[in-house]
């Protein structure tokens, strides 16, 4: 690698071009720019996100791998609305489409049920990336459709079971939450991405941090959705979880996943949980890769072209 | 024998995979916001030049593969096997069976330097340099000033191979040879 940067001056307007017109998306609809730490006391206990650990003068801190907990404490102080386009940090993920530090986009809307959101995420695709409004697709049609399962009624062991047909990997090594992560990128996002802008919602339940839980057609589902753009994922929504006892639970299970693989454990944000306690409004939130949106609204094949310096030219 | 997590993979690392050496073509990091992150990887297996996809979970491992390259010298065929000698100054030789010679037999030429794949301390593999010099021995009489038109006619080279070459190639001259392509490239005035 030279000391030259990965984006062209081109790429580096598109991308100036890009955060100006988000901004404007935003600013335009009286939803407040915030700016919250990078460098936190507490982080995420999600199993599948790895932070990045860091000791500043004595205080043992974390790169916070999303602003969520801080914008959370920012909704609870009464902020209304708020979006944040800044850096983000995780651990071990490196690739075409990862890179350990990225610009992501999060917003909040206070009021907003998911049904509000998916509306203005179809917006934002429309009015700042110029693409076709999204179709709504359901999670589990999907996976009937193209992995042939059913998540919500089908066996473990009939999931790992087509899981291990898709990839190769040994059935009994795969538990249901890498299984169902096998189908859909080995099986559905291909489809996806014959489909143009798609959203992807309610996942079954067990696979949210977050999420609220609702029941649709029998089945308990997560108040979540995902966008793809040309079968890429761009970001994950949900209808924000209030409850601070339901929260704590999961944070709980979460750490208790931790210990099973041997992963290092991170405090609950006690700060967070009493900010929900003290009272969140009801809300639902986004979080975009807005190196990814400029992947797709410049055709780039890699986030080394977007990005002035990924990982590799440091 | 050293092992490679999935974070190390890179095009051309040699690994172990069901038994045989495979080299890796290409890794992609999958991994959903939410979820599992999982290598898939393209490896072309040593033994069979078959090209793999398999997926492994992040954190997986493979054995390296005993796998080394070396520049050596074609030295004589027994009729049974090859024998190739290395370039480094220890002698040292190594006598490649009909499997790992493959279709690098036609381009073998006494005391030109091959590149010789090891497993294990045996050749797995013979690649002969992208173009070689070779005489011609057979070939249809050239036709006299005919250098600027087209048309080609086999010929027979010193190794065995056949390639097409101009109609005015004569037997004797020597020419070079593309042996990806197994192709005429020119004549060499001083072969």
């Amino acid at each position: 690698m030279s000391w030259e940067p990965g984006a062209t001056p081109a790429m580096l307007r598109a991308r100036a071009h890009l955060l100006r017109a988000l901004r404007d998306f935003f600013d335009t609809r009286g939803v407040l720019e915030v700016q919250t730490p990078v460098l936190g006391r507490h982080t995420v206990t999600e199993p599948a996100i790895e932070t990045l650990p860091v000791t500043v003068d004595g205080l043992e801190a974390w790169l916070q791998t999303s602003p969520e907990y801080f914008m959370k404490r920012l909704l609870a102080a009464g902020s209304g609305s708020i979006y944040q386009i800044g850096p983000v940090f995780r651990a071990g993920e490196q690739g075409r489409r990862h890179n350990p530090e990225f610009t992501l986009l999060e917003w909040y809307r206070v009021g907003f049920d998911l049904e509000a959101l998916v509306v203005e995420v179809g917006d934002l695709v429309q009015e700042v990336l110029e693409s076709p409004r999204p179709h709504v697709a359901e999670y589990r049609e999907l996976m009937q459709a193209h992995a042939g399962v059913d998540p919500w009624r089908d066996e473990p062991a009939r999931l790992a079971e087509r899981a291990s047909a898709v990839s190769g990997i040994p059935r009994e090594q795969l538990n249901r939450g890498e299984a169902l992560d096998l189908l859909m990128s080995g099986c559905v996002e291909p489809a996806l991405a014959e489909q143009g802008p798609v959203i992807v919602q309610h996942y079954p339940s067990d696979q949210c941090a977050l999420a609220a839980v609702t029941e649709v057609g029998g089945v308990p589902v997560a108040r979540r959705f995902e966008l793809y753009l040309d079968g890429i994922e761009i970001g994950n929504a949900y209808e924000e979880l209030l409850d601070a006892t339901e929260q704590r639970r999961r944070f709980e299970a979460d750490n208790a996943r931790r210990r099973e693989a041997g992963q290092p454990i991170p405090e609950p944000d006690v700060r967070f949980l009493e900010a929900l306690e003290a009272g969140l409004p009801p809300c639902s939130g986004m979080a975009m890769g807005v190196d990814r949106l400029l992947m797709h609204r410049t055709g780039a094949g890699s986030l080394d072209e977007v990005m002035a310096f990924s990982r590799e030219r440091l | 024998m050293a092992t490679y997590s999935t974070n190390e993979f890179r095009g051309g690392l040699k690994v172990m995979l069901d038994g045989d050496p495979c080299v890796i073509v290409e890794n992609e990091f999958v991994k959903p916001g939410k979820g599992q992150a999982f290598s898939r990887v393209k490896l072309r297996n040593l033994m069979t030049n078959r090209v793999w996809e398999r997926t492994f979970k992040s954190g997986e491992t493979l054995e390296a593969a005993d796998v080394l390259e070396f520049d050596m010298e074609y030295v004589y065929s027994d009729g049974e096997f090859w024998h190739f000698m290395k370039t480094d100054g220890s002698f040292e030789q190594f006598a490649a069976d009909e499997r790992a010679v493959g279709d690098a037999a036609k381009w073998l030429k006494e005391q030109d330097v091959y590149t010789v794949t090891l497993y294990n301390g045996a050749p797995l593999n013979v690649t002969p340099p992208a173009f070689v010099d070779l005489e011609v021995v057979d070939t249809d009489p050239g036709v006299k000033g005919d250098t600027a038109q087209g048309g080609s006619k086999p010929a027979t080279l010193s190794t065995g191979a056949v390639v097409n070459v101009p109609l005015f190639m004569e037997i004797g001259e020597v020419i070079r040879v593309d042996t990806r392509k197994n192709e005429y490239v020119s004549r060499v005035r001083n072969g």
